[in-house]
């Protein structure tokens, strides 16, 4: 196994070791299954941490530190020989979990590079040049003479770019500038005669650029070798311990504050396609085109996305749950027949579903009536007493504590979903009426020129609705019964045909408000997700 | 290509039976381009400069380089073919001849022959590819509309025409200090612009993310009609690129050339437009008072532009402006007006045709004639020879029967004469330099490799 040290120096007071692996050869020991299974829980718990705190907007220094406290906290060994052995072996039990989906590879692979950055950081700069050499980047230093000569250009670079040339000790190195297209681009670096002058700290990105090539393209050779030999092989061991690893609470995270007009449109697209009413669809779409909507499409759009936003919060818990089950479960089936463990996950499993999962079902059905609630009506504190789920911990037995480390986890990640969201729709500008609109209000209001808010069953042309009708997918005979009910003004009932149209079932509460629209699409979607879903169900679902 | 030329006698239609013989109405055909492709293209020139020494004279020269080069055709009634490859110079000339193409666009040097390429295509390893390909940029003034007032679209004049000039000065100064290259041609693209051809071996083997860097390098234009202010310079100092831009070409030529002759701030309109750019808004009106004032004051109208422009820097540069912003909005204005605006798409892709120099414009008749870069304040557009009069001057010599040196004898030999002597020939001394020294190390390398 390839671990790179640097040169001991003697000289000073503490022994300077890099532990900076570069994860290039699996390592040829032998794994105990626990430690398959805890080393790489560890190692998401950084990753994980890295990318809260990347949604969160934290800066340089804040991430600096993060990354540090969360690898002290989760990875460090006093001996330098197990941090290392930890570290490789976390990382290649995560390759195979993260291999599987394209999206599950760009987070695997976006959180593992900041975190080789930030440790390439940390350093010392032997240790860093040890490792460029490592990735063969033929580099020279700058000598000293031309430094000189182009230490002003250097430093005007740097001042435009808002940072100081750090005098003493400022490494250049000068690399044809073919080889720094970033920097190049972004004129970040002085370049002259065909060469750019790279500051060292820039020097990180072409190593980090290695490194993410490297990876993206060892994660895509994993993955054939999973799907194809590894993943039938270890059908006993591996595989479902993996196939859990990956499902758990790491889909998109929408739990940063997200004001009105802020969201990332693209998350939503696919949402939005499905599970949109037509007059939000179409407001939708006219923003992803325009890059704008006037008032009267803002206030209609954005605050239906607010909830929706909410909602979609509450439904990735929802599959949280089920997949948490899932994984107990899956234990369940590992461990039966060891002694005295089988008790034990039965005590877990109890513990859970009576304190944890009637929370969830109950948090549904706030948002249910948050939908339609003023913000002042909104439940101030969160449903989940966080401590909890910390206290079944204290009571566990000794030793295999690792099945409640994850609904620990579990219950730590939904407690502060939670927390977030909600609070980012209470402290979401606390003005008047900022209830989502209901149909009766939508059909009521007048768009003018250039708006595109209001009722499309009412405003649209004849011609557009058809188009548009079809465009959702809703079939020609089911388009004329629609144009039937918007000829006699029924407008909400013809939202509902259209809504019945592209489900494929019927409604019979009718439409009243968009967001009802979307809860009742996203119900039929998850149910019909759940039944070609992989992990089976247990026990019946808390489904509201 | 320079005034002297212009007193040859171009378009006197007078009623004189010698001069009536020779006098050639303006037109653009297929029988003018016959003639021209007979007798003044210069073909042999282009296949030298695309061969990049590989004539077949050296043993280790590639005999297949030219011939994997793509070139498209543009025949009468917009006919387009594309994929047109060939062997030799003679192959070329009587290809060209034959067809007459309306526009010659030269493309990339491909893996393969471009007329094979279907064979190669199915083998489905994509060996159908690239590999070569010249750095080229498009500078169109139509870019500019917004903020020339002289003449819009496709017209042209010696009013905005030096836009073209200084972003020819500010590119190619770069290219050659900043990318160290060398060889490097500048071509009027015969109507309202220019390209430019960067034909070093470092920049023909560039890869489509390397040409998209270069370009980004040059960007600072970016806006849309949305935004008042396209140009945003952030940072206490600029980059020194654009320090040396800025003093030596832009500054100059704003203050002392297109303030003045565009009248950027003689009237309402024109400085709202530069008012907007300023983001401060009680530093923009305290400006706008100000000249709205002096609107009935007595000065000599070329004094009023310079005049403002005096008041508008000491307001943002002095010291009462703390915001860095405010102070950098001077820099901001000169950059939105004159700084260079390339064609992104152009420069980023290998596989982009871009029309040959030396062929000519169909609106406007005249020959797409190389600039001296070092001479660009000299370039005058409206007097760049035309078809026709390339023509006339050809029926005016027309006694001498000496037909090697005919283009000599019209306006367009001394642009052929720069060609050759200031872009092929030391092109083609590095190409040979080139080719000989790597033959010598691989015949190095097997010496070594054969001793023990």
């Amino acid at each position: 196994m390839e671990v790179v040290q640097s040169n001991r120096k003697s000289s000073s007071s503490k022994v300077i070791v890099s532990t900076l692996p570069l994860y290039r050869s699996a390592p040829p020991l032998e794994v105990r299954l626990e430690d398959f299974e805890l080393f790489a829980m560890d190692r998401l718990r950084v990753l994980k941490g890295i990318s809260d705190g990347l949604g969160r907007g934290k800066k340089p220094e804040e991430m600096e530190k993060l990354i540090a406290n969360l690898w002290k906290e989760n990875m460090r060994h006093p001996q330098a020989n197990e941090e290392a052995n930890k570290d490789v072996i976390s990382h290649f039990v995560l390759r195979l979990v993260y291999c599987r989906t394209e999206e599950l590879r760009k987070w695997f692979l976006s959180m593992e590079i900041t975190l080789f950055r930030y440790r390439f950081r940390l350093e010392s700069s032997e240790a860093q040049r040890a490792l460029m050499s490592e990735f063969k980047l033929p580099y020279k230093a700058v000598s000293n003479a031309e430094f000189e000569c182009v230490k002003d250009k250097l430093g005007q670079v740097a001042r435009s770019m808002g940072q100081t040339l750090a005098a003493a000790d400022a490494i250049f190195y000068k690399v044809p500038f073919e080889e720094v297209p970033e920097l190049v681009a972004g004129r970040r670096v002085f370049i002259h005669k065909g060469y750019a002058y790279v500051a060292m700290n820039q020097v990180v990105s072409l190593v980090v650029t290695q490194f993410r090539s490297y990876l993206s393209k060892a994660l895509i050779l994993t993955n054939r070798k999973w799907t194809s030999t590894v993943r039938e092989q270890e059908m006993d061991r591996l595989t479902p311990i993996v196939e859990a690893l990956c499902t758990s609470y790491l889909g998109p995270d929408y739990s940063q504050a997200n004001k009105v007009g802020e969201i990332s449109l693209k998350d939503i697209d696919q949402i939005a396609k499905i599970s949109f009413p037509l007059c939000m669809r179409h407001l939708f779409e006219k923003v992803r085109e325009d890059h704008h909507l006037k008032h009267g499409g803002r206030m209609q759009l954005g605050l239906f996305l607010k909830v929706v936003l909410y909602l979609h919060d509450m439904i990735c818990l929802q599959h949280l749950v089920c997949v948490f089950e899932c994984i107990v479960e899956t234990r369940n089936q590992l461990m039966i027949g060891e002694e005295g463990v089988g008790l034990k996950l039965d005590d877990a499993l109890t513990f859970w579903k009576a304190e944890f999962a009637p929370k969830v079902s109950g948090l549904l059905q706030c948002a249910r009536e948050i939908a339609v609630a003023p913000p002042s009506e909104l439940p101030a504190t969160p449903a989940i007493a966080p401590n909890s789920a910390r206290d079944g911990r204290n009571s566990a037995r000794d030793g295999h504590n690792h099945d409640f480390n994850v609904l620990f986890l579990a219950a730590h990640a939904v407690e502060y979903w939670i927390i977030n969201t909600k609070l980012s729709l209470l402290i979401g500008e606390c003005r008047e009426d900022y209830t989502p609109y209901s149909c009766q209000k939508i059909i009521s209001s007048t768009p003018g020129v250039g708006d595109h808010h209001g009722c499309p069953y009412r405003h649209f042309s004849e011609e557009n609705l058809r188009a548009a009708l079809l465009r959702m997918g809703v079939s020609s005979r089911a388009v004329e019964d629609v144009m039937d009910k918007v000829r006699n003004r029924h407008y909400q009932l013809a939202c509902t045909l259209t809504f019945e149209a592209v489900h494929g079932s019927s409604c019979d509460a009718g439409i009243n408000h968009p967001n009802q629209y979307f809860i009742d699409s996203q119900r039929i979607v998850q149910s019909k997700v759940d039944d070609v879903n992989s992990f089976r169900i247990f026990g019946s679902t808390v489904w509201v | 290509m320079t005034r002297e030329e212009a007193e040859n006698g171009i378009d006197d239609m007078v009623i004189d039976g010698a001069q009536q013989a020779n006098a050639v109405p303006d037109r653009f055909d297929a029988n003018y381009l016959r003639i021209y492709y007979g007798k003044l293209f210069p073909h042999a020139d282009m296949f030298k400069w695309l061969s990049y020494g590989h004539d077949g004279k050296h043993p280790a020269c590639d005999k297949s380089y030219f011939g994997r080069r793509e070139f498209s055709f543009t025949l009468e009634n917009d006919i387009y073919i594309r994929f047109q490859s060939f062997n030799s110079a003679i192959e070329l000339e009587n290809s060209i001849k034959e067809k007459c193409p309306f526009k010659i666009d030269i493309g990339p040097v491909y893996s393969v022959d471009p007329a094979k390429r279907h064979a190669y295509a199915q083998s489905g390893d994509n060996v159908f590819t690239p590999v070569e390909r010249e750095l080229v940029f498009d500078i169109d003034i139509t870019d500019y509309d917004d903020v020339r007032y002289c003449c819009t679209g496709a017209d042209v004049c010696l009013q905005c025409w030096p836009l073209m000039t200084i972003a020819i000065k500010v590119i190619d100064t770069a290219l050659r200090d900043d990318f160290g290259f060398n060889h490097i041609l500048w071509v009027y693209s015969g109507r309202r612009g220019v390209h430019c051809w960067v034909c070093d071996g470092k920049a023909r083997r560039l890869t489509n993310e390397q040409r998209a860097a270069i370009a980004d390098y040059f960007r600072v234009y970016k806006g849309n009609e949305n935004s008042h202010k396209k140009i945003s310079l952030p940072g206490p100092v600029l980059h020194p690129f654009l320090a040396r831009s800025y003093t030596e070409v832009l500054k100059g030529f704003f203050e002392a050339k297109m303030l003045p002759n565009q009248n950027l701030l003689s009237s309402e309109e024109r400085y709202e437009k530069i008012l907007e750019m300023i983001p401060d808004a009680s530093v923009a009106s305290e400006l706008r008072g100000r000249w709205q004032e002096n609107k009935r004051a007595s000065m000599s109208k070329d004094d009023i532009n310079l005049v403002r422009w005096d008041q508008l820097k000491s307001v943002l540069q002095s010291g009462k402006q703390k915001t860095q912003g405010i102070r950098r909005c001077v820099e901001e204005i000169v950059f939105s007006f004159t700084y260079p605006r390339l064609d992104m798409e152009v420069s980023k892709h290998m596989n982009h045709l871009l029309k040959a120099p030396f062929c000519v414009h169909p609106k406007t008749g005249r020959v797409c004639v190389p600039i001296d870069p070092n001479n660009c304040d000299e370039f005058d557009p409206t007097i760049v020879p035309t078809l026709s009069q390339l023509l006339e001057e050809l029926n005016r010599e027309g006694l001498r029967q000496d037909a090697d040196n005919e283009g000599d004898r019209t306006s367009l030999g001394e642009s052929v004469k720069f060609f050759r002597t200031t872009f092929l020939q030391p092109l083609l001394k590095s190409c040979k330099e080139g080719i000989e020294s790597s033959y010598n190390a691989k015949l190095q390398q097997s010496k070594n490799a054969l001793s023990w």
